[in-house]
């Protein structure tokens, strides 16, 4: 048997208005779950919500990289006030890890390391190299593009550590306009914070009846959970090194142990799938993204 | 400039004074006329894409008859016939008749005619949409869609210009007409 | 820096054929933008676009019109094919244009470092709505000009003009994007084709009608009912930003109506916010949308400085819009 106990597994940053204390205690089972290796946090969806976590955060990064976890800072995908392109010229100064989701914060990172984040636009080895050159390390690529681009682009800058964004409901859109405050009835400069409401986003369905998408603030996610059951052996061959799990309410830590098992063989793509989808997801198991197709259908993997 | 066609349905009376007019004639024609279009223009048929292997039923409303296209570049046709006999189209639009000629000769944009409801489409949208943007570049004034040119074609453009104001006036008039009986009885 | 007695504001309009682009430069379009037709550019519907050798006699019946050139190259080019982006570019140059329009770092790349003469404009596929994003374009690729994402409102705009040395473009009439442009997935989850790959929002291929017995119109995309129209009510796109969907147990446009942008009240705050460029969307409308959307914006261009009255001209655009309804977008902070 091939050793393919090297794929990492990485959390990502946490997409939904928690309470600090919600986000806290997240952190607190994090720290002691061994089978994840790298924690993205921060604030990437809206810059109104900042003020609430500030505070939490150095605490969750001392915890966490005491527990031996590399720990990431994610930026804001779409600055949009002095504040927050204040908050993006500071971060990216930082010396610690940090993953970059808008441009803005690339000038700002001269000279030093980063992570180029799911919200860049990256499509093509030529851009990827472009932003090698300016320091990124890593990449998560567009939830969009399939592996057959991905596994062109890691052949092509094979210096870059490639993760692919592998559990969660899939980042699909962001907007200027909020519409968890629409929703409401409310605007988005008086929206009273109500995405608190939905820690998984707020469910959203077709006129005909069928769950599709989920809105998260500025933000719209697919209602699907997209679960990348791309075994070891084909991660390697593709030339990903980790996989990217999203966080939402269900139990994080279980589910990386469901991810870490299938990454040793001892679950096959269909009992990852069965397994998560056993743990109470907010959305049918889908994946048919990584396969050229539509994202919210479910294909064949190749094992 | 005309945006907004929606009242110009042609009176029921020219509809019945068009229906027992001869076919076969009309359908030569039109095909002759067609063929000669796209032997003039081949830059049409990289526009039209896949159009050309299948065929498109055009439905005017207010007309008895339905126009069957097919505009493969070796045998471009045109068929009239029955609108329950369009069942071998891939695409259909349906739109009244003033409005499909705004269309043709660049008078009306497709897609406020969609937004008004003037204009429905059946069946494969990306046809509809390949052969709405062709006839977009084809530019097709009467006078190029008869292969006229120079003053000849001014000529026929300025009179069918005018005759075909004139019938948009009337019907409009007639539908406004229509509407005031409506509202009266 | 600029001031705010800025020159006149240049009229930037949508050619989706030649024929759209004689009527936009007869029409007084001081610039207009086209495409190659295949996935290089933002508006890849069949039957749309330009050869070549249609572009190069383009640009030159809109040079002889005094109309500019801007071709958009501005999806983002496919992981192993970047050489088909490259050859727009090359291609673009090759007609003459007067500018390239692009979103890519690859694309950026290759026109910067092959063709520097050729002007470079920052698509609105990019996103770049802060200074420092700008900055980075500017300074990288020599950017002269950035179309700005739909996010931001009048005086953020002028907020921007101030921080950065380039021009900036604006959208003020025609389809309005909802979600930031070029960040956005939501056809791709429905049908598989990315349209910042390929193109194509709510590729037709995937689109489906149905009227029923009563008249209602229903638009499907990738299988999923998106909309409905009763019969005699006005439609729009089928875009997923534009459809119906319940949430919280209410059934309606959650994301936005089925509307179009028309910004003509905005054009004197946009002039004095220092912007350079009025972009009208619309190269899949057809040339009787063309001849009045820009006849109407040139009046309306024009009167800022001699005072015409373009308001009975603007007034009729209404037809052209989505739903027949307008809106000033995210101009206006409180659409947000």
């Amino acid at each position: 048997m091939p050793d393919h106990s090297n794929i990492e597994i990485a959390l990502g940053p946490c997409f939904f208005n928690w309470p600090a204390d919600r986000l806290l205690d997240f952190y607190r089972g994090i720290a002691e779950e061994a089978d994840i290796d790298r924690v993205y946090l921060g604030e990437v969806v809206c810059g109104k919500r900042m003020p609430f976590t500030d505070a939490i955060w150095p605490d969750v990064i001392e915890m966490l990289t005491k527990a031996g976890k590399q720990v990431v800072l994610s930026g804001l995908a779409q600055p949009v006030n002095k504040r927050e392109r204040e908050i993006l010229r500071q971060q990216a100064g930082y010396d610690m890890p940090i993953e970059i989701n808008d441009l803005s914060m690339v000038p700002g990172r001269a000279g030093l390391e980063f992570t180029a984040g799911p919200f860049l636009n990256v499509y093509n080895e030529a851009s990827l190299r472009l932003l090698a050159d300016r320091g990124a390390t890593a990449w998560c690529p567009p939830v969009e593009l399939p592996l057959v681009s991905i596994q062109k682009i890691a052949a092509l800058v094979p210096e870059v550590d490639i993760e692919l964004f592998a559990f969660g409901r899939l980042p699909l859109a962001l907007s200027s306009r909020c519409y968890h405050a629409r929703a409401h009835g409310l605007r988005k400069d008086a929206c009273q914070f109500v995405c608190d409401r939905d820690p998984d986003g707020m469910n959203i369905a077709t006129l005909d009846d069928r769950r599709f998408l989920a809105t998260n603030g500025i933000q719209t996610l697919s209602d699907a959970v997209h679960v990348a059951g791309v075994t070891s052996g084909q991660l390697q061959a593709t030339g990903i090194r980790r996989l990217r799990l999203s966080p939402h309410s269900v139990d994080m830590a279980k589910v990386a142990g469901s991810f870490r098992r299938f990454l040793d063989g001892d679950l096959t793509c269909d009992e990852l799938n069965a397994d998560l989808a056993s743990q109470g997801l907010p959305g049918p198991v889908c994946n048919a993204y990584l396969a050229g197709d539509a994202g919210w259908k479910k294909a064949t993997l190749p094992a | 400039m005309q945006t907004h066609p929606s009242s110009e349905s042609l009176p029921p009376l020219v509809s019945s004074l068009v229906a027992p007019l001869p076919k076969p004639p009309m359908e030569a024609l039109l095909s002759t006329l067609t063929r000669r279009l796209v032997a003039r223009r081949p830059d049409l048929i990289r526009r039209l894409g896949d159009v050309v292997r299948v065929p498109i039923a055009i439905v005017p409303d207010d007309l008895p008859h339905a126009f069957l296209l097919s505009l493969d570049p070796d045998n471009s046709r045109v068929r009239i016939c029955d609108k329950s006999r369009i069942g071998d189209a891939r695409a259909i639009v349906r739109a009244p008749f003033l409005a499909l000629l705004g269309l043709l000769d660049g008078t009306y944009d497709g897609d406020a005619l969609f937004f008004s409801r003037d204009l429905r489409i059946e069946g494969r949208t990306e046809h509809v949409l390949a052969l709405r943007n062709t006839l977009e570049e084809a530019d097709l004034t009467p006078g190029e869609f008869f292969g006229l040119s120079g003053q000849s074609a001014d000529w026929v453009n300025t009179i069918s210009d005018k005759l075909l104001g004139q019938v948009r006036a009337f019907a409009q008039k007639s539908a406004h007409a229509d509407c005031s009986r409506q509202k009266l009885s | 820096m600029r001031s705010t007695e800025a020159k006149q504001m240049e009229l930037v309009c949508p050619a989706g054929t030649p024929a759209a682009l004689r009527a936009a430069a007869e029409a007084g379009a001081d610039a207009i933008y086209c495409g190659l037709a295949n996935e290089t550019n933002a508006r890849n519907f069949p039957g749309l676009n330009f050869s070549p050798e249609e572009l190069a006699d383009g640009v030159a019946f809109a040079h002889r019109k005094g109309s500019k050139v801007l071709v958009a190259i501005n999806t983002f080019a496919r992981a192993g094919d970047v050489d088909l982006w490259r050859e727009a570019v090359d291609t673009a140059a090759q007609s003459g244009a007067d500018a390239v329009i692009a979103a890519d770092l690859a694309v950026l790349d290759h026109a910067a470092s092959n063709h520097p003469d050729l002007r470079l404009h920052l698509s609105v596929q990019a996103a770049a709505n802060t200074p420092e994003a700008i900055r980075f374009y500017a300074d990288t690729f020599g950017v002269k000009r950035v179309v700005l994402p739909r996010v931001l409102s009048v005086p953020e705009i002028a907020a921007l003009n101030k921080e950065i040395n380039v021009e900036t473009e604006v959208f003020v009439f025609g389809g309005l994007c909802v979600m930031t442009e070029g960040r956005c997935s939501l056809s791709s989850y429905a049908t598989g084709k990315s349209p910042n790959l390929t193109g194509v929002c709510s590729p037709p291929e995937h689109v489906d009608y149905t009227e029923d017995a009563d008249g209602r119109l229903l638009a499907r995309l990738g299988g999923f009912t998106i909309d409905s129209f009763e019969a005699g009510q006005a439609a729009g796109y089928p875009t997923l930003c534009k459809g119906q969907f319940t949430a919280e147990g209410k059934t309606g446009y959650l994301f936005e109506d089925p509307v179009s942008l028309n910004a003509f009240e905005l054009l004197g705050e946009l002039s004095k916010a220092g912007v350079t460029a009025l972009k009208i969307e619309g190269r899949q409308r057809g040339k009787a949308y063309i001849a009045g959307v820009v006849g109407a914006f040139r009046k309306a261009v024009d009167s800022l400085s001699d005072g015409g009255d373009p308001g009975p001209a603007i007034g009729a655009l209404k037809a052209f819009s989505e739903g027949g309804r307008q809106t000033a977008g995210s101009y206006k902070k409180t659409w947000r």
